[in-house]
């Protein structure tokens, strides 16, 4: 680094804290309140799906055994390595391994990208087969044991999916934004242990997007696999 | 870095990296359990197993990778009311949703 720590320690204090310690625990506070805030905008659809589900279940079944499992479990895989990448940079930032950290938010970029990668070619599959919600929505019903299961509600399961999917994906964008950010500001030796909150607030929210994967892989995929056969 | 140590208490906690390895192979390992749960028949036990496995591997993010479990009280408490507030979400919609049914009861 070229700056000395002191010299960074000053000029990262805010004038309106008294000090790092207090700077930094106001940063944390406002970040989770910012994502108690994203929990309750993903908590909607989390609450239309549960709504649907219990009206239509069979249905969602059906959309269900549509999904590939083996896709989603690989990038449920590829989230988690790109959780500890995110983990190990932020250790990296608070003890003052510049390169270190910059080489692990590099990885974690790479694994948002191969995570965007794997549900891009998802996305195209549902998209050939007819399986986004709109005029071109055809769903043909294969359940024996329940003829009576209507396209019209599985168009539901799949306007979750898309939308749950897309926004999280949306989510991934920002977040492999933000990181690129983080290497750009680290690289400029803006960060030090003293004062590393935007490095800690990012993982923050890396590990959010994470979170909220970690309940859309089985909600979604996993709705009633043994049906599948 | 030797005076590293007397500055944790000021800069934060900083987690062993074997820590982080071991959370990494617990949820890898969960991933794999989640899957292969839903290949068995357990009935209406298949979502409430995958929502356990899902909740599981879900607090060890917050704890560890989130650094929760080395936050301030403020934090918990903020964490604990996302929480809270979600529920009344969803208790409260299927409140009116589950008891729909029952209202259109034509006996008397």
């Amino acid at each position: 680094m070229a700056t000395s720590e002191i010299q960074v320690a000053e000029h990262a204090l805010q004038h309106h804290f008294a000090d790092m310690e207090q700077q930094k625990e106001t940063s944390t506070f406002g970040m989770w309140m910012f994502l108690l805030t994203e929990i309750m905008f993903f908590g909607g659809l989390f609450c239309a799906y549960l709504v649907y589900r219990a009206s239509y279940y069979h249905a969602f079944v059906e959309g269900s055994q549509k999904m590939n499992i083996w896709l989603g479990a690989t990038n449920t895989a590829v989230l988690i390595c790109s959780s500890l990448s995110m983990a190990l940079g932020v250790r990296a930032a608070q003890m003052a391994k510049p390169k270190l950290m910059i080489a692990l938010m590099l990885v974690t970029i790479l694994f948002g990208f191969g995570f965007l990668g794997i549900k891009a070619v998802e996305y195209h599959e549902h998209w050939v087969n007819h399986e986004f919600p709109g005029p071109n929505f055809h769903f043909e019903t294969g359940d024996p044991e329940h003829p009576a299961t209507d396209p019209q509600h599985t168009q539901i399961y799949f306007s979750l999916y898309w939308a749950m999917t897309g926004l999280h994906a949306l989510h991934m964008v920002i977040g492999i934004g933000l990181v690129t950010w983080i290497v750009i500001a680290g690289y400029r030796g803006l960060f030090s242990p003293e004062y590393y909150s935007p490095v800690e607030n990012v993982g923050l929210y890396w590990h959010f997007v994470d979170l909220v994967w970690i309940y859309l892989f089985p909600l979604l995929y996993l709705i009633s696999h043994k049906h599948g056969g | 870095m030797a005076d590293l140590s007397e500055h944790t208490d000021y800069v934060g906690h900083v987690i062993p990296a074997r820590m982080y390895y071991v959370i990494w192979a617990i949820l890898m390992v969960m991933t794999a359990t989640t899957v292969f749960a839903a290949t068995l028949e357990l009935g209406v036990f298949n979502i409430v197993l995958a929502l356990v496995i899902a909740t599981f591997k879900g607090t060890l993010v917050v704890l560890f990778f989130m650094h929760l479990r080395y936050s301030t009280k403020l934090t918990m408490v903020t964490v604990v009311a996302s929480i809270f507030w979600l529920f009344i979400l969803f208790s409260l919609t299927m409140t009116d949703y589950i008891t729909r049914a029952w209202s259109t009861y034509t006996g008397h």
